[in-house]
């Protein structure tokens, strides 16, 4: 009897072990080659970002150029050299929603800008 | 028993109901100083956040014209004009320092002590080269009369957006290189190996300390990478 007890606490010690090494070892490796591709394309896009100035692109073409290099920049950052496309969604989560309210902050802030510029031009010279 | 293992090695929508419907900790396979890293990453993202926006209101509600930022950061080089080189440069040289400390990350977890070193060192040189850079930037724009309150290219807001913006930002360079030194020398004294207590921390040293490293260095790179985009390219 004690000794059957004496095993199962072995064993339920044993597991203890085995959930809190499975708990604490999920550390980040990759290939180099991920790390010189994606530092390779980060290289690539910022050159085309540049082009954008180079060529003097204007309008409406050189904003959504600018915008699609840097997304496409901040994606790769943050996706691999981050490994937040590795991580637990729980994190993932954490991480990604809440600049979305940066995005909502930034429209509220366009839509006051206009009307401070509309205000500016009829009162000012 | 059977369940919560599921969840915890599964992946997808499940484990993150699971997580954070759990009693003990929501950031599992997470270590501490990750997730701490990370929720002060997102609270520095809405202050670099606010920053962008601020420029973004006094940009679009000034009737003064913006300066051209191609020729306020153009150099001449050896007869040659060519705009924004220096911040075309400054950026290579950010991506550059992301690579190299992406490759630290690496090797750390290989545990390949000498490697992840002299990466580490490469990674600090690359950021202390973009600080000096900044540095002559900002020394050029002085000289040439460009104020927080008023430049002679246009709208004053300009001086303003561009001393707050780039110099929180080379603040955090300036902090990741130090940063890095210091942990660039605890790896070189085999810290990580023998999991010496940090002095700060009292935590026992683990190679985890190089990638938490590494998502502050990515985040400043990635804080260039909007401001390239918003402010020099814009």
């Amino acid at each position: 009897m004690a000794q059957s007890s004496g095993t199962q606490a072995h064993t339920h010690t044993e597991t203890q072990t085995h959930t809190h090494t499975e708990t604490h070892t999920e550390t980040q490796t990759h290939p180099l080659s991920t790390y010189l591709w994606i530092w390779g394309w980060l290289f690539v896009l910022s050159t085309m970002s540049y082009m954008v100035d180079i060529f003097q692109l204007q309008g409406l073409l050189r904003w959504s150029l600018i915008l699609i290099f840097m997304m496409l920049k901040a994606g790769l950052i943050v996706a691999i050299f981050m490994h937040v496309k590795w991580e637990r969604l729980a994190l993932t989560f954490v991480i990604l929603a809440p600049p979305i309210f940066v995005l909502v902050f930034t429209a509220l802030m366009v839509a006051e800008s206009d009307y401070t510029h509309a205000t500016r031009e009829v009162f000012l010279p | 028993m059977t369940a919560s293992n599921e969840t915890l090695n599964g992946s997808g929508l499940k484990t993150f109901v699971a997580d954070w419907s759990s009693d003990q900790r929501s950031f599992k396979n997470v270590p501490w100083a990750k997730a701490m890293m990370w929720i002060f990453l997102v609270s520095d993202t809405f202050i670099f956040g606010c920053f962008l926006i601020g420029y973004m209101t006094v940009r679009m509600s000034t009737i003064e014209p913006w300066p051209n930022a191609s020729e306020v950061f153009a150099l001449e080089i050896a007869g040659h004009h060519l705009p924004l080189i220096l911040i075309a440069i400054m950026t290579f040289i950010l991506i550059s320092s992301s690579g190299t400390m992406a490759m630290a990350v690496m090797s750390g977890y290989k545990k390949d002590r000498k490697t992840t070193t002299i990466l580490l060192l490469i990674t600090a040189a690359f950021g202390a080269s973009f600080v000096g850079m900044q540095a002559f930037e900002w020394t050029k724009l002085i000289s040439e009369g460009v104020r927080p309150w008023g430049n002679p290219f246009g709208a004053p807001q300009f001086g303003s957006v561009f001393f707050m913006v780039t110099g929180f930002h080379g603040a955090h360079v300036t902090i990741g290189v130090i940063a890095i030194l210091n942990i660039a020398r605890k790896v070189w004294k085999g810290d990580y190996d023998t999991g010496k207590k940090g002095f700060f921390t009292s935590q026992p040293g683990r190679y985890e300390t190089v990638e938490v490293l590494g998502l502050y260095w990515h985040f400043v790179d990635l804080v260039w990478v909007f401001i390239f985009a918003l402010f020099y390219l814009w």
